[in-house]
């Protein structure tokens, strides 16, 4: 009797116990007060204005594209608040764990936030931050009135949300993995990581990739099958190009990412032998395969923001994008070739001479193609019209800084020159140079850009152009002192060194990062100007910026239906050439609109995909059980409705399109 | 000319929404069914034979004979169950799948490759039980 | 700037050749749900390539050539194919429109499916009794994932088979469930064809020396 009773306690809480809470950590405790405290703040506003109605009716079971476009990016800001504080964190401990100081962070807990911080930036707010571009601006940009799989595309998001909340979770429940971004076996492996963060680590990607996954599917189904008529492949905006290489490189890579976290996690749950050091398994094939994903990875971050600079570029230069063709051949033969130089993160790991002179061979030709791409966007500029707008700024900024990463990512593609350089500052200074020079800028570049067309006003210029000073300063502040002690040989992740002699780098790489900071406060606060003086900041025709793409032939924002008529394409940048024959839009004539419902499936599913993940982590055996079952049920549930659409009568497209018309002749 | 027609060859039209036509997918015919069973049949057994009877003598013919076989009737179910054709799907189906069996081949040649060297220069302890499947290319 | 359009007429709306009122775009699902085949491929291929670097790391442990029976195989082999033709059968069914025979030959599909699936589960039962589960070696645990991962998704099948006869029962072949058994028929072959690289690369090449 009472071994059966404790045999079902372990069955429902498995190694859940209370002691799970970090009472001791007071870092942790604070952390968890601010949060109850932001938590309760908001309940407070969402019951006081009642908004949870419309907050469920309009937002968590949408299955609009711009809305989920929306949410992405808020998504990824929350995400970015949470990476950047791991930074600081970080830079302040290396500013002062020198010699007798150990600082405030030992080891066993720096080398979690270190591997939170990898983890978030990349999944969390990187793939979200483009993935939510991406869902925004596409089906505009096609003359379409959705994706192809409205149902589809909020799985993916509320998926991805919640392997952001599993992670969140391990912050106030057990611990997060202590093993770096990629998490490498041995020490990713139950004998090192007997812990529950490893675990953690392995099921928030896990339910998050399958959300990516999906979504790269339901894109590149959109970008093939829902062009506006006329819009053959090479009249296609730049943007939509970039989204659909990158599209298929999440489509043909993901699942890489999924079996490989799939085998550590048999290894650590079940005992077997992938990436054991016993019995025949091979740690080293964890690290082939995982960067056969992590490659491409990088240039799915990459290529969508090299569109949005495209974009940008062209209209801001008031000039056709210089060299499409090639800009198309470009993007393409990047797609193909990140396949081909995986290798390059593990020069050091034995492969020998003749696959390192391969690999360091194909490494170099990858950066063939993006040259092009920065040519053809100088080429743009020259003899254009410039106007420095926020979105030009962070072009700009790009430009100088992106290369110069990209020019110490060759250098890191020679291998002898790699064997000193690995895992040292100087890696760490190369990648943030790329990420947050290509990625981070183009985010907020698009952010600046399309941020008119989904609110219908402007972010403020004024605090815009702060936001990105700091940003550019503090970032070569922070990582010009990385490039030097990289050259000096430091390595990466230490939490204390006992050359004092370095303490002067890591202070000023710790004001660059308070200088980011800063920057990062300045784009929340011109999030609140704006919406302060909306009025002021309102885009009335839909095109504050003399766009050349079909997005701003839409009011600002679109309507449910983004356009009443189909548009047709005659020639590439539609909306100029529309706009260069005077064209005036349709005022009568509207039929009823073909529009699909919201749904709540697509959170249900998740939701119960998050527990089972938090159940299989704490190997609560029984609940595991059910929320697999109750999620199967959800799936198969789903798949029974058959009632998936209704339509916009005619009168209310009547209605919202005389609203605009009005609108257009009181302002212009 | 002013109309604007369909960019793809398909026509789709109102009704049924997304209604599919006749070469959406492809559809098969008993024909198609039949030959590819047989075949299929012929190219399983075989591989079957030549190891259960130990027709080679040299492991490494047997297994490129029969991973020859097995590409075959990999391109037997392709074109007579799954209707592979360049025109499904306006030739985005032979696209995905061309691109896939290029990655398919590099992650595949490449971890082969890649860890054949690793096993060699950073496994020396492991002995004869290192040695890959296939000879290398 | 006067726009005539071709057929001769002055047009009052030169615009209108910029947008038009009757546009429905092509249904993206055959093509959606191939693209997800194709990214299965890819996880086929991460457990492929395990294999191949583990395949033979036997740990002192059982090798393929003491443990295969290469006579279930083939007869695996023969259930899975036969379980496409019928697949193929229930297809052509649909396409006559005719319900009942369709149901029939989804119903003997999924027999099949089961049919092989239990054989499975004996064998992978039997080994694991023989101490060789997928714990023993590195060899046996690649070998449980690769096969294990293909039988996991021809269960995942049949419960969708289950599910769409279901469906096909009570709203008939309308486009919708069309559609969804072209999928599954799509998911049903790519099973069989992964079989064709798991029998060829696993279980004959795992018994030569």
């Amino acid at each position: 009797m009472t071994m059966s009773d404790l045999n079902l306690t372990k069955l429902i809480f498995g190694r859940l116990s209370l002691e799970a809470i970090p009472y001791h950590e007071p870092i942790l405790v604070a952390t968890f007060a601010m949060v109850a405290i932001g938590g309760l703040a908001f309940l407070a506003v969402m019951f006081k204005f009642r908004l949870w109605t419309p907050l469920w009716r309009d937002w968590i079971t949408s299955i609009d594209h711009k809305k989920i476009g929306i949410m992405y990016m808020i998504l990824g800001l929350i995400m970015l608040l949470r990476g950047f504080a791991d930074a600081l964190m970080m830079r302040a401990q290396q500013a002062m764990a020198f010699g007798d100081s150990a600082g405030f962070l030992p080891p066993h807990h720096y080398d979690q936030v270190f591997t939170a911080h990898g983890t978030i930036m990349i999944f969390f707010v990187a793939m979200p931050f483009v993935t939510g571009l991406m869902n925004y601006v596409v089906p505009l940009q096609i003359g379409a009135r959705d994706v192809s799989f409205p149902f589809l595309n909020n799985l993916s998001f509320w998926m991805t949300t919640f392997g952001a909340m599993l992670t969140m979770a391990s912050l106030f429940i057990g611990e997060f993995a202590k093993t770096g971004w990629l998490a490498f076996p041995p020490l990713s492996g139950i004998a090192a990581s007997p812990d529950v963060g490893v675990d953690y680590y392995i099921w928030s990607l896990q339910v998050a990739g399958v959300g990516t996954t999906l979504s790269g599917v339901n894109l590149i189904a959109t970008i093939v099958k829902m062009r506006a008529p006329g819009m053959d492949l090479m009249k296609m905006p730049v943007f939509t190009w970039t989204a659909l290489c990158t599209n298929a490189l999440i489509v043909a890579t993901f699942p890489i990412l999924t079996v490989t976290l799939a085998m550590l996690s048999l290894d650590r749950m079940v005992g077997t032998n992938f990436f054991t050091n016993d019995l025949g398994g091979n740690p080293m094939l964890y690290v082939n395969l995982i960067w056969i994903w992590g490659h491409p990875e990088v240039y799915i971050l990459v290529l969508p923001v090299f569109g949005v600079f495209s974009e940008i570029v062209s209209t801001f230069s008031a000039k056709k994008l210089f060299g499409y063709t090639s800009m198309v051949y470009a993007t393409v033969v990047i797609t193909v070739l990140s396949y081909l130089v995986w290798l390059h993160h593990f020069f050091t790991m034995g492969s020998g001479a003749s696959v390192n002179s391969f690999f360091g061979i194909t490494t170099m030709i990858i950066s063939i193609p993006t040259g092009a791409k920065i040519f053809n966007w100088l080429f743009t500029m020259y003899k254009g019209r410039i106007r420095f707008d926020v979105p030009m700024l962070w072009t700009v900024g790009f430009m100088l800084t992106f290369v110069i990463g990209g020019m110490t990512g060759v250098m890191l593609a020679v291998p002898p020159a790699d064997f000193v350089l690995h895992n040292s500052l100087f890696l760490i200074a190369h990648f943030h140079n790329v990420i947050i020079g290509g990625v981070v800028f183009g985010v907020f570049a698009g952010l600046n850009y399309w941020f008119p067309k989904a609110f219908g006003f402007k972010l403020d210029e004024f605090w815009g152009k702060v936001s990105f000073w700091c940003w550019l300063v503090g970032f070569w502040v922070a990582f010009t002192p990385l490039y030097i002690m990289g050259f000096m040989g430091i390595t990466r992740r230490m939490n204390h060194f006992d050359d004092p002699s370095l303490q002067k780098y890591f202070i000023i790489a710790a004001i660059g990062a308070l200088i980011v900071a800063a920057g990062i406060g300045a784009t929340l606060f011109q999030f609140y100007i704006s919406w302060k003086n909306r009025e002021t900041l309102r885009d009335v025709t839909g095109d504050p910026w003399g766009g050349r793409t079909l997005e701003w032939a839409t009011s600002s924002p679109p309507p449910d239906y983004n356009f009443a008529f189909s548009p047709v394409v005659h020639e590439s940048d539609s909306w100029a050439d529309m706009k260069a024959n005077n064209y005036k839009r349709p005022t009568s004539g509207f039929v009823a609109i073909h529009m699909p419902k919201n749904t709540a499936a697509g959170f249900i599913i998740s939701a119960l995909a998050a527990a089972l993940g938090f159940a299989m982590v704490w190997q609560m055996w029984l609940p595991a059980a059910l929320a697999f079952i109750a999620m199967m049920a959800a799936i198969i549930a789903h798949t029974f409705n058959y009632k998936r659409d209704f339509y916009i009568p005619a009168e209310e497209v009547v209605r919202t399109e005389e609203a605009h018309t009005r609108l257009l002749e009181r302002h212009v | 000319m002013s109309a604007p027609h369909n960019h793809a060859g398909h026509d789709d039209h109102h009704g049924d929404h997304g209604h599919g036509h006749d070469d959406e997918g492809g559809h098969g015919s008993l024909k198609d069914y039949a030959i590819g069973f047989v075949l299929s049949v012929i190219l399983t057994a075989i591989p079957f034979w030549l190891v259960m009877a130990k027709v080679f003598d040299k492991s490494s013919t047997t297994a490129a004979v029969i991973l020859a076989f097995a590409a075959v009737q990999v391109v037997v179910h392709m074109v007579y169950f799954l209707h592979m054709n360049g025109k499904a799907e306006g030739g985005w189906s032979l696209l995905a799948t061309m691109f896939t069996l290029v990655l398919l081949i590099i992650v595949l040649a490449g971890s082969i490759w890649v860890m054949y060297h690793m096993n060699v220069n950073m496994m020396p302890a492991m002995g004869t039980d290192v040695h890959n499947m296939q000879d290398m290319r | 700037m006067s726009e005539t359009i071709a057929n001769g007429a002055v047009s009052a709306d030169p615009s209108a050749r910029y947008y038009v009122r009757d546009h429905h775009p092509e249904n993206g699902t055959l093509l959606g749900f191939w693209l997800y085949l194709m990214s299965d491929c890819l996880l086929f291929a991460g457990l492929f390539a395990a294999y191949a670097v583990l395949g033979r790391n036997y740990a002192g442990g059982p090798s393929g050539a003491e443990l295969f029976e290469l006579p279930t195989i083939l007869l695996n082999t023969a259930f899975l194919l036969l379980s496409s033709i019928t697949y193929g059968f229930a297809m052509i069914a649909s396409q006559r429109k005719n319900v009942k025979a369709t149901l029939i030959w989804l119903g003997i599909t999924g027999l099949f499916g089961l049919a092989f699936l239990t054989l499975e589960i004996q064998e992978f039962m039997h080994l694991i009794h023989e101490g060789a589960g997928p714990q023993r070696s590195a060899f046996l645990t690649s070998f449980f994932a690769l096969v294990g991962t293909h039988g996991l998704h021809v269960t995942f099948g049949t419960i969708w088979l289950v599910t769409l006869m279901f469906q096909v029962g009570k709203h008939g072949l309308t486009g919708e469930n069309k559609r969804r058994l072209m999928c599954l028929s799509m998911f049903w072959h790519f099973l069989d064809v992964i079989w064709i690289g798991v029998f060829t690369f696993v279980y004959l090449m795992g018994v030569l020396p």
